[in-house]
């Protein structure tokens, strides 16, 4: 079997995929953290809550609505938006003029306590969730096993991640939105509800996370504690692709999880940490992060 | 000035509202566990839910004294569970402490309790150092330790055949420390490790290790690691279709763990446990009381704490004070028969030894009722289950 450095390409090559996998959901996350940071200025330490918490929203529609995957997929995004744009309107509309660290403590500790809601609700060993039965089995790629499901996630993620980029750099939404960031009063004054628009931006942004979340409910066990591990993590691939950069948290996203996927065959007690030595090389090197404007 | 003086108003307030230490008529038992982490549905509340009931069915009083309970959240911070119990030892009036989940945590109370000289029983906490180089005079660990998990799991897969094995170890202690009980017995038994990887604690995807795991071609997967950990390998393992090719051994299951991965994804798998709350009528009793309060089975670990509860009230009446040597000495002395475990006593070293079972979890088919989720497949004698002294521990020379 051919071999690069002693591993066998085989194994390279399954390690590649599942690093696609992993960097889909790094790159989902990743865009609605982008999103709220680049539109808002707010850095949302509530984004891994929201995750777990569309997981929850799409295991309770099924074992008490008897909500389906498909529906699922579409519902949590919604809810959890609707929550998003109650929680800017009541509490998050009053920062702006602060310093960006009380947006990180407010939600920071909104995380905390839906994470803790969560906790006293469900308890803490988490609950499984079906595989639908359309996306189960296996695709045999020669060099590895993939499960159909993963590859499902690839597909969603791409398409997701693609269609809120064209959304916010290239139509006129998009431009009106960049345009509350520049000018706030400018743009009121031309007649856009700009409070309203900023009210959405918040909650498409955590709608993403949840959109995650209930594509991560069949692949891990649906828990209480599954958004804040997560969350660092995703901080720091923001922070790679630059801060509010859209295509550098999609680009960096997938390309840590390939990274990533890459560590633990070569050195697996490192894959938890090669992300942030990443992030430190990068903000020693390129402060703004790879994407970011200076 | 005026606010100076206010403030200082306030402070002399707060020293005031602190409890004074605990009316020396009343017997203090202190819980220091998991109530919001990963292990929170081993034990947590329903660990406390244990120590409720065991002082209930004791009367809720020893030597005319009234029996409370303090409990606090570890966090799986060492240095938390440490300070806890030093502030409750020096505040509190307490007079035993029940606790653990987490190893790292467990060694760090135990240190606590030989300087505060207060029995600690540690409960669920895996790493069998407790009782060998972290062992001290006031230590007893109850339940399990990683050498009666090997030695049951282990020698049991490897006698049905399972003679390659690969570790999926969690990167920390305990990990560790079940790794190399396992592949000692493994080794001894005639079997042989291919390989082990090491994947940090917490990690939310399991599918990379597996694959490596495959790639040995090993024809066990010893998962040596706990809580999400095990049930989120357990659960990729399935979905790669690993399972098919490799026996999963579960060197540390609890019945929670299978409850959240059902019997679809979990059946077959061996694992070994210190209690089950369908082995008798006794236990069933438990199960169901426990049930109504707390809506879940009791895991080992809650009838763990029930027991070790139990059996300190009843060191405390046989000796007729709460002096901890002569509890120790007391707890060293006497057999332990109640519903978690019959003929248990307490070794020199420590460890509490008693009858181990081996498991085999149930198909869906097999299950009757709720929570019907193992077959006993062996009954171990505790002898076997925690083999012998080892000289580690200078309080049990070889």
């Amino acid at each position: 079997m051919a071999e690069i450095f002693g591993i066998p390409v085989a194994v390279i090559l399954g390690q590649l995929m599942l690093g696609l996998v992993n960097g889909s959901f790094y790159a989902l996350l990743s865009l609605g953290l982008a999103v709220i940071f680049g539109l808002m200025g707010i850095v949302n330490f509530a984004h891994g809550a929201f995750y777990a918490l569309g997981a929850f929203v799409a295991l309770l529609s099924l074992q008490h609505l008897g909500v389906n995957y498909w529906f699922a997929l579409a519902l949590s995004p919604l809810v959890i938006a609707l929550l998003g744009i109650l929680l800017e309107r009541l509490f998050l509309r009053h920062l702006y003029r602060l310093d960006p660290l009380y947006g990180l403590l407010l939600t920071f500790g909104i995380a905390l306590v839906i994470e803790g809601c969560l906790h006293q609700y469900f308890g803490a060993s988490g609950q499984s969730y079906p595989v639908p039965a359309a996306l189960r089995g296996v695709f045999d790629l020669g060099f590895m096993i993939l499960p159909i499901y993963r590859a499902w996630v690839i597909l969603v993620s791409v398409i997701i991640c693609f269609g809120v980029w064209f959304i916010i750099e290239r139509t006129r939404l998009g431009g009106t939105l960049r345009a509350a960031t520049e000018n706030a009063p400018l743009l009121q004054a031309f007649g856009v509800n700009v409070p309203l628009l900023v009210a959405v931006t918040y909650g498409g942004g955590v709608a993403l996370a949840a959109l995650a979340g209930g594509l991560s409910a069949p692949v891990i066990l649906v828990s209480p504690q599954m958004g804040s591990s997560l969350v660092i993590v995703v901080f720091a691939v923001v922070v790679i692709g630059g801060m509010g950069s859209i295509l550098g948290a999609i680009i960096s996203g997938m390309a840590l999880g390939l990274i990533e996927g890459l560590t633990k065959v070569i050195y697996p007690e490192a894959s938890n940490i090669v992300v942030f030595l990443i992030m430190a090389l990068v903000l020693i090197f390129r402060p703004a992060g790879l994407f970011g404007r200076e | 000035m005026k606010t100076l003086a206010i403030h200082l108003a306030a402070s002399v307030g707060l020293l005031a509202a602190v409890p004074a230490v605990q009316a020396a008529d009343e017997i203090v038992i202190g819980d220091i566990d998991d109530f919001s982490g990963t292990y929170a549905d081993v034990a947590g509340n329903g660990a406390v839910e244990a120590i409720r009931m065991a002082i209930a069915d004791f009367g809720g009083s020893v030597l005319g004294r009234k029996i409370t309970v303090l409990t606090a959240d570890h966090q799986n911070k060492p240095d938390i569970g440490a300070s806890k119990f030093r502030e409750w030892a020096d505040q509190s009036g307490l007079n035993v402490l029940l606790g653990g989940s987490n190893t790292g945590v467990s060694i760090a109370m135990a240190k606590v309790a030989a300087s505060k000289k207060i029995p600690f029983f540690a409960l669920g906490a895996g790493g069998s150092s407790l009782t060998n180089e972290d062992c001290t005079a006031y230590s007893v660990h109850y339940v399990y330790d990683t050498t009666a998990l090997a030695n049951g799991t282990a020698t049991t897969i490897v006698q049905n055949g399972g003679k390659n094995w690969f570790y999926l170890t969690a990167d920390y202690a305990f990990g560790t420390q079940l790794q190399n009980a396992a592949s000692k017995v493994v080794e001894a038994n005639g079997g042989k490790t291919l390989g082990a990887v090491r994947v940090p604690l917490g990690e939310s995807d399991f599918s990379s290790f597996l694959l490596q795991a495959q790639g040995s071609g090993a024809q066990v997967l010893g998962l040596a690691n706990a809580g999400e950990d095990f049930s989120n390998s357990l659960k990729a393992a399935n979905e790669f279709g690993i399972t098919r090719k490799m026996k999963p051994a579960a060197l540390l299951a609890f019945i929670t763990n299978i409850d959240s991965l059902g019997l679809q994804t979990a059946q077959g798998l061996y694992l070994t446990t210190g209690w089950y709350w369908d082995l008798n009528e006794e236990t069933r009793a438990f199960g169901k009381r426990f049930f109504a309060k707390m809506n879940k089975m009791p895991t080992m670990d809650s009838g763990g704490y029930y027991s070790a509860t139990l059996t300190y009230l009843k060191a405390v009446k046989a000796v007729g004070s709460t002096d901890p040597d002569k509890i120790m000495a007391e707890l060293k002395r006497t057999k332990i028969n109640d519903m978690f475990a019959k003929g248990g006593y307490i070794r020199a070293d420590g460890v509490m030894i008693h009858d181990m079972y081996v498991m085999q979890v149930k198909t869906p088919q097999e299950s009757k009722y709720p929570w019907d989720y193992y077959k006993v497949l062996r009954v171990m004698k505790g002898e076997e289950a925690f083999g012998p002294i080892t000289g580690l521990c200078p309080l049990a020379p070889k």
